[in-house]
């Protein structure tokens, strides 16, 4: 893949969830799509950029913020819709919706929204990895706000003492819900906890996808040839609010406005034809559209599990 | 043999027989396990598969959740049940959870150990009983093994099971001394049991009660009462049927539970047999639990706080003497 292809590339991914997410906005009001939803919009670059560099044989374990994570990763747009439609075509069968985008082919361990919740469990797909000497990466995604949780600390420590093949992805917005960074950590420089924990931290740009894939790449390749645990912070912004719920009476318009200046998809636009390459948006415009109307399509023909299957999956079920 | 050992011994036979097993958790290497069941087994395997972890009890919980969704078989040992609720959020929104809300992709067979239980003079941030409280969450289950024979068989099963076990072993009973068969294996988890047949009442208990409960139907059978005593062994899922089988025959039950009274494991029981066999009895079912209080370091008061023999015996003759 020539280097202007793969920016396109990364170009349409990030179209694609931008797209598919204010849609799922409009869904939001239509109320097709309940519960809690949040939204990734500005931190495309985060997922698109890390992604590039993971493996198929390799785990990824999110948070609740996960769209972007899980197109980025190669599910099925349509898998994705139909699950906060709540229909049993969904990934997670209309069991977990918005929050919990589950893929077992894909190695997609989850939205998990307990804040730092799935650290420790990255931590163990790691360990198993290791113990069976698979020089796969676990890739682990979590906020700043998770940074402040007891589980993030044991899970440094203990990453770093057992020199566990994970990647820690801090996706630092700022805010963890309303609260800004400052208000939330003595120490606001989050690459330093964990070279604290004597885990190699690299703070890089996280509205610039190119700049994410490089950092990404060195550090999933010192964790795939046996360099331990490395940690990443995109300093990244969400535009949209928190969750469908938030006023956002705690930043204002301005700071807002200010970051999207840095929208990483115009950024990677002008990156792209500073190298030389007319950027048509058209066409990735249309073919974003169309996979997003197709994902919809999917989601309304989704048929709703039957209630007497309630009690299902609470145990493993006998194979039939 | 001591249950110590009947323990040590299933985990030794498990590491042996399947090489996904390892064991993980606070001094179970090189000290050699809180309780000393593990004693031994870092020399024999290795630091690989007896991992000393950090005091970490949510990081190493929850990465024994991820080792188990990638195939391994872990044995988490927690040194006691008011630990475990450092490691509460892995347990409940992960182990239990996962499989359900990924509908139906990702199973979780982790093995969870832990202490429980009073009688040592620990006070009141070591010596509870949890484990009816964990017996509220689906998706996993609660073994309470009383006996050798459990100790030993149900490690061996909860390891075959695709689903997150909680095992609960009381810790005054790792001393005691019993048989353990030579072909001993794999045990069913389903099921309570009759441990000592009776006709007048039926005690129902579990854990270091059943031997307290056992010791109060001897002294009650010198006064003529007959009590049936059952082991639960298992409170999660809870065999109803065994249970009201008992009492249909005996027309009355007492539960012994060193657990909380409000909101416990006993509570459940009792709404059980009052949905089911209700008109099977002859007296109110009845409970005997542990004193609503954390629990206190001077003897005498921890003594009071938790069902004894004697305790149990009043009990079951009030029953029977005023309901006739």
């Amino acid at each position: 893949m020539t280097d202007s292809t793969h920016r396109l590339e990364l170009l349409r991914q990030m179209i694609l969830i931008r797209r598919f997410e204010e849609k799922c906005a409009e869904l939001y009001t239509q109320e097709k799509i309940r519960g809690f939803m949040h939204l990734y919009n500005g931190e495309e670059a985060v997922a698109v950029g890390v992604m590039q560099v993971l493996r198929p044989e390799d785990a990824i374990v999110t948070t609740y913020r996960e769209h972007g994570h899980a197109l980025a990763r190669g599910m099925a747009p349509g898998s994705i819709m139909a699950e906060m439609f709540g229909k049993q075509e969904g990934c997670s069968r209309g069991r977990g919706g918005s929050m919990h985008l589950f893929d077992k082919v894909l190695r997609f361990f989850g939205g998990n929204a307990v804040v730092g919740g799935g650290m420790p469990v990255a931590m163990g797909l790691a360990l198993a990895d290791k113990m069976r000497n698979q020089p796969h990466v676990t890739c682990c995604f979590f906020g700043d706000g998770a940074v402040a949780e007891g589980e993030f600390h044991e899970c440094m420590n203990l990453a770093a003492l057992w020199q566990l093949p994970v990647l820690w992805i801090c996706e630092n917005n700022r805010y963890a819900m309303g609260t800004r960074l400052d208000f939330s950590h003595s120490v606001t420089d989050l690459a330093k906890k964990a070279s604290g924990y004597g885990i190699p931290a690299v703070s890089v740009d996280g509205m610039d996808v190119l700049a994410v894939e490089e950092a990404a790449k060195a550090a999933a390749d010192a964790v795939r040839t046996g360099k331990g645990p490395q940690f990443l912070e995109c300093l990244t912004y969400r535009f949209r609010a928190h969750s469908m719920y938030d006023p956002e009476l705690y930043r204002g318009k301005a700071e807002v406005e200010e970051w999207k200046k840095r929208d990483p998809i115009p950024a990677l636009i002008l990156r792209i034809e500073e190298g030389g390459t007319k950027v048509d948006l058209t066409p990735i415009e249309q073919s974003v559209a169309k996979d997003i109307e197709q994902a919809i399509a999917f989601a309304e023909a989704g048929t709703w599990e039957p209630v007497e299957d309630l009690t299902r999956f609470v145990y493993s079920e006998p194979p039939r | 043999m001591t249950y110590r050992e009947a323990v040590h011994s299933a985990i030794r036979r498990a590491l042996q027989a399947d090489d996904r097993v390892f064991l993980m958790g606070e001094d179970v290497g090189r000290y050699g396990g809180c309780y000393a069941v593990s004693k031994g087994l870092l020399a024999e395997f290795g630091p690989e598969r007896i991992r000393d972890t950090p005091l970490s009890e949510s990081a190493f919980t929850g990465m024994g959740i991820g080792a188990a969704l990638a195939g391994m078989r872990p044995i988490v040992e927690i040194m006691t049940v008011n630990f475990s609720l450092l490691a509460l959020d892995q347990i409940l929104n992960n182990a239990a959870t996962l499989l359900h809300m990924s509908g139906g992709q990702f199973n979780v067979p982790l093995v969870i150990r832990m202490a429980t239980g009073g009688g040592r003079q620990l006070a009141a941030q070591h010596s509870h009983s949890l484990e009816g409280w964990y017996a509220h969450i689906p998706g996993i289950r609660v073994l309470t093994p009383a006996t050798l024979e459990d100790a030993h068989g149900m490690l061996l099963t909860a390891l075959e099971c695709p689903d997150p076990v909680l095992i609960f072993e009381n810790a005054l009973l790792y001393n005691m001394e019993g048989e353990l068969a030579a072909d001993a294996g794999p045990v069913g988890i389903e099921n309570a049991c009759v441990r000592r047949p009776g006709r007048d009442v039926s005690v129902i208990t579990y854990g270091m009660s059943l031997w307290k409960s056992l010791e109060a139907a001897r002294s009650l059978a010198e006064r003529g009462i007959d009590a049936e005593v059952m082991d639960l062994r298992t409170l999660r899922p809870l065999d109803d049927r065994t249970l009201c089988e008992s009492v249909s025959r005996t027309h009355r039950a007492l539960i012994v539970d060193e657990g909380w009274r409000s909101g416990g494991i006993s509570a459940e029981i009792s709404a059980r047999l009052m949905e089911q066999v209700f008109y099977d009895l002859d007296a109110p079912v009845q409970r005997l639990c542990g004193a609503e209080v954390p629990m206190p370091y001077a003897a005498q008061m921890e003594r009071a706080s938790i069902p004894q023999a004697a305790t149990i015996a009043a009990a079951v003759e009030g029953m029977v003497r005023s309901h006739g």
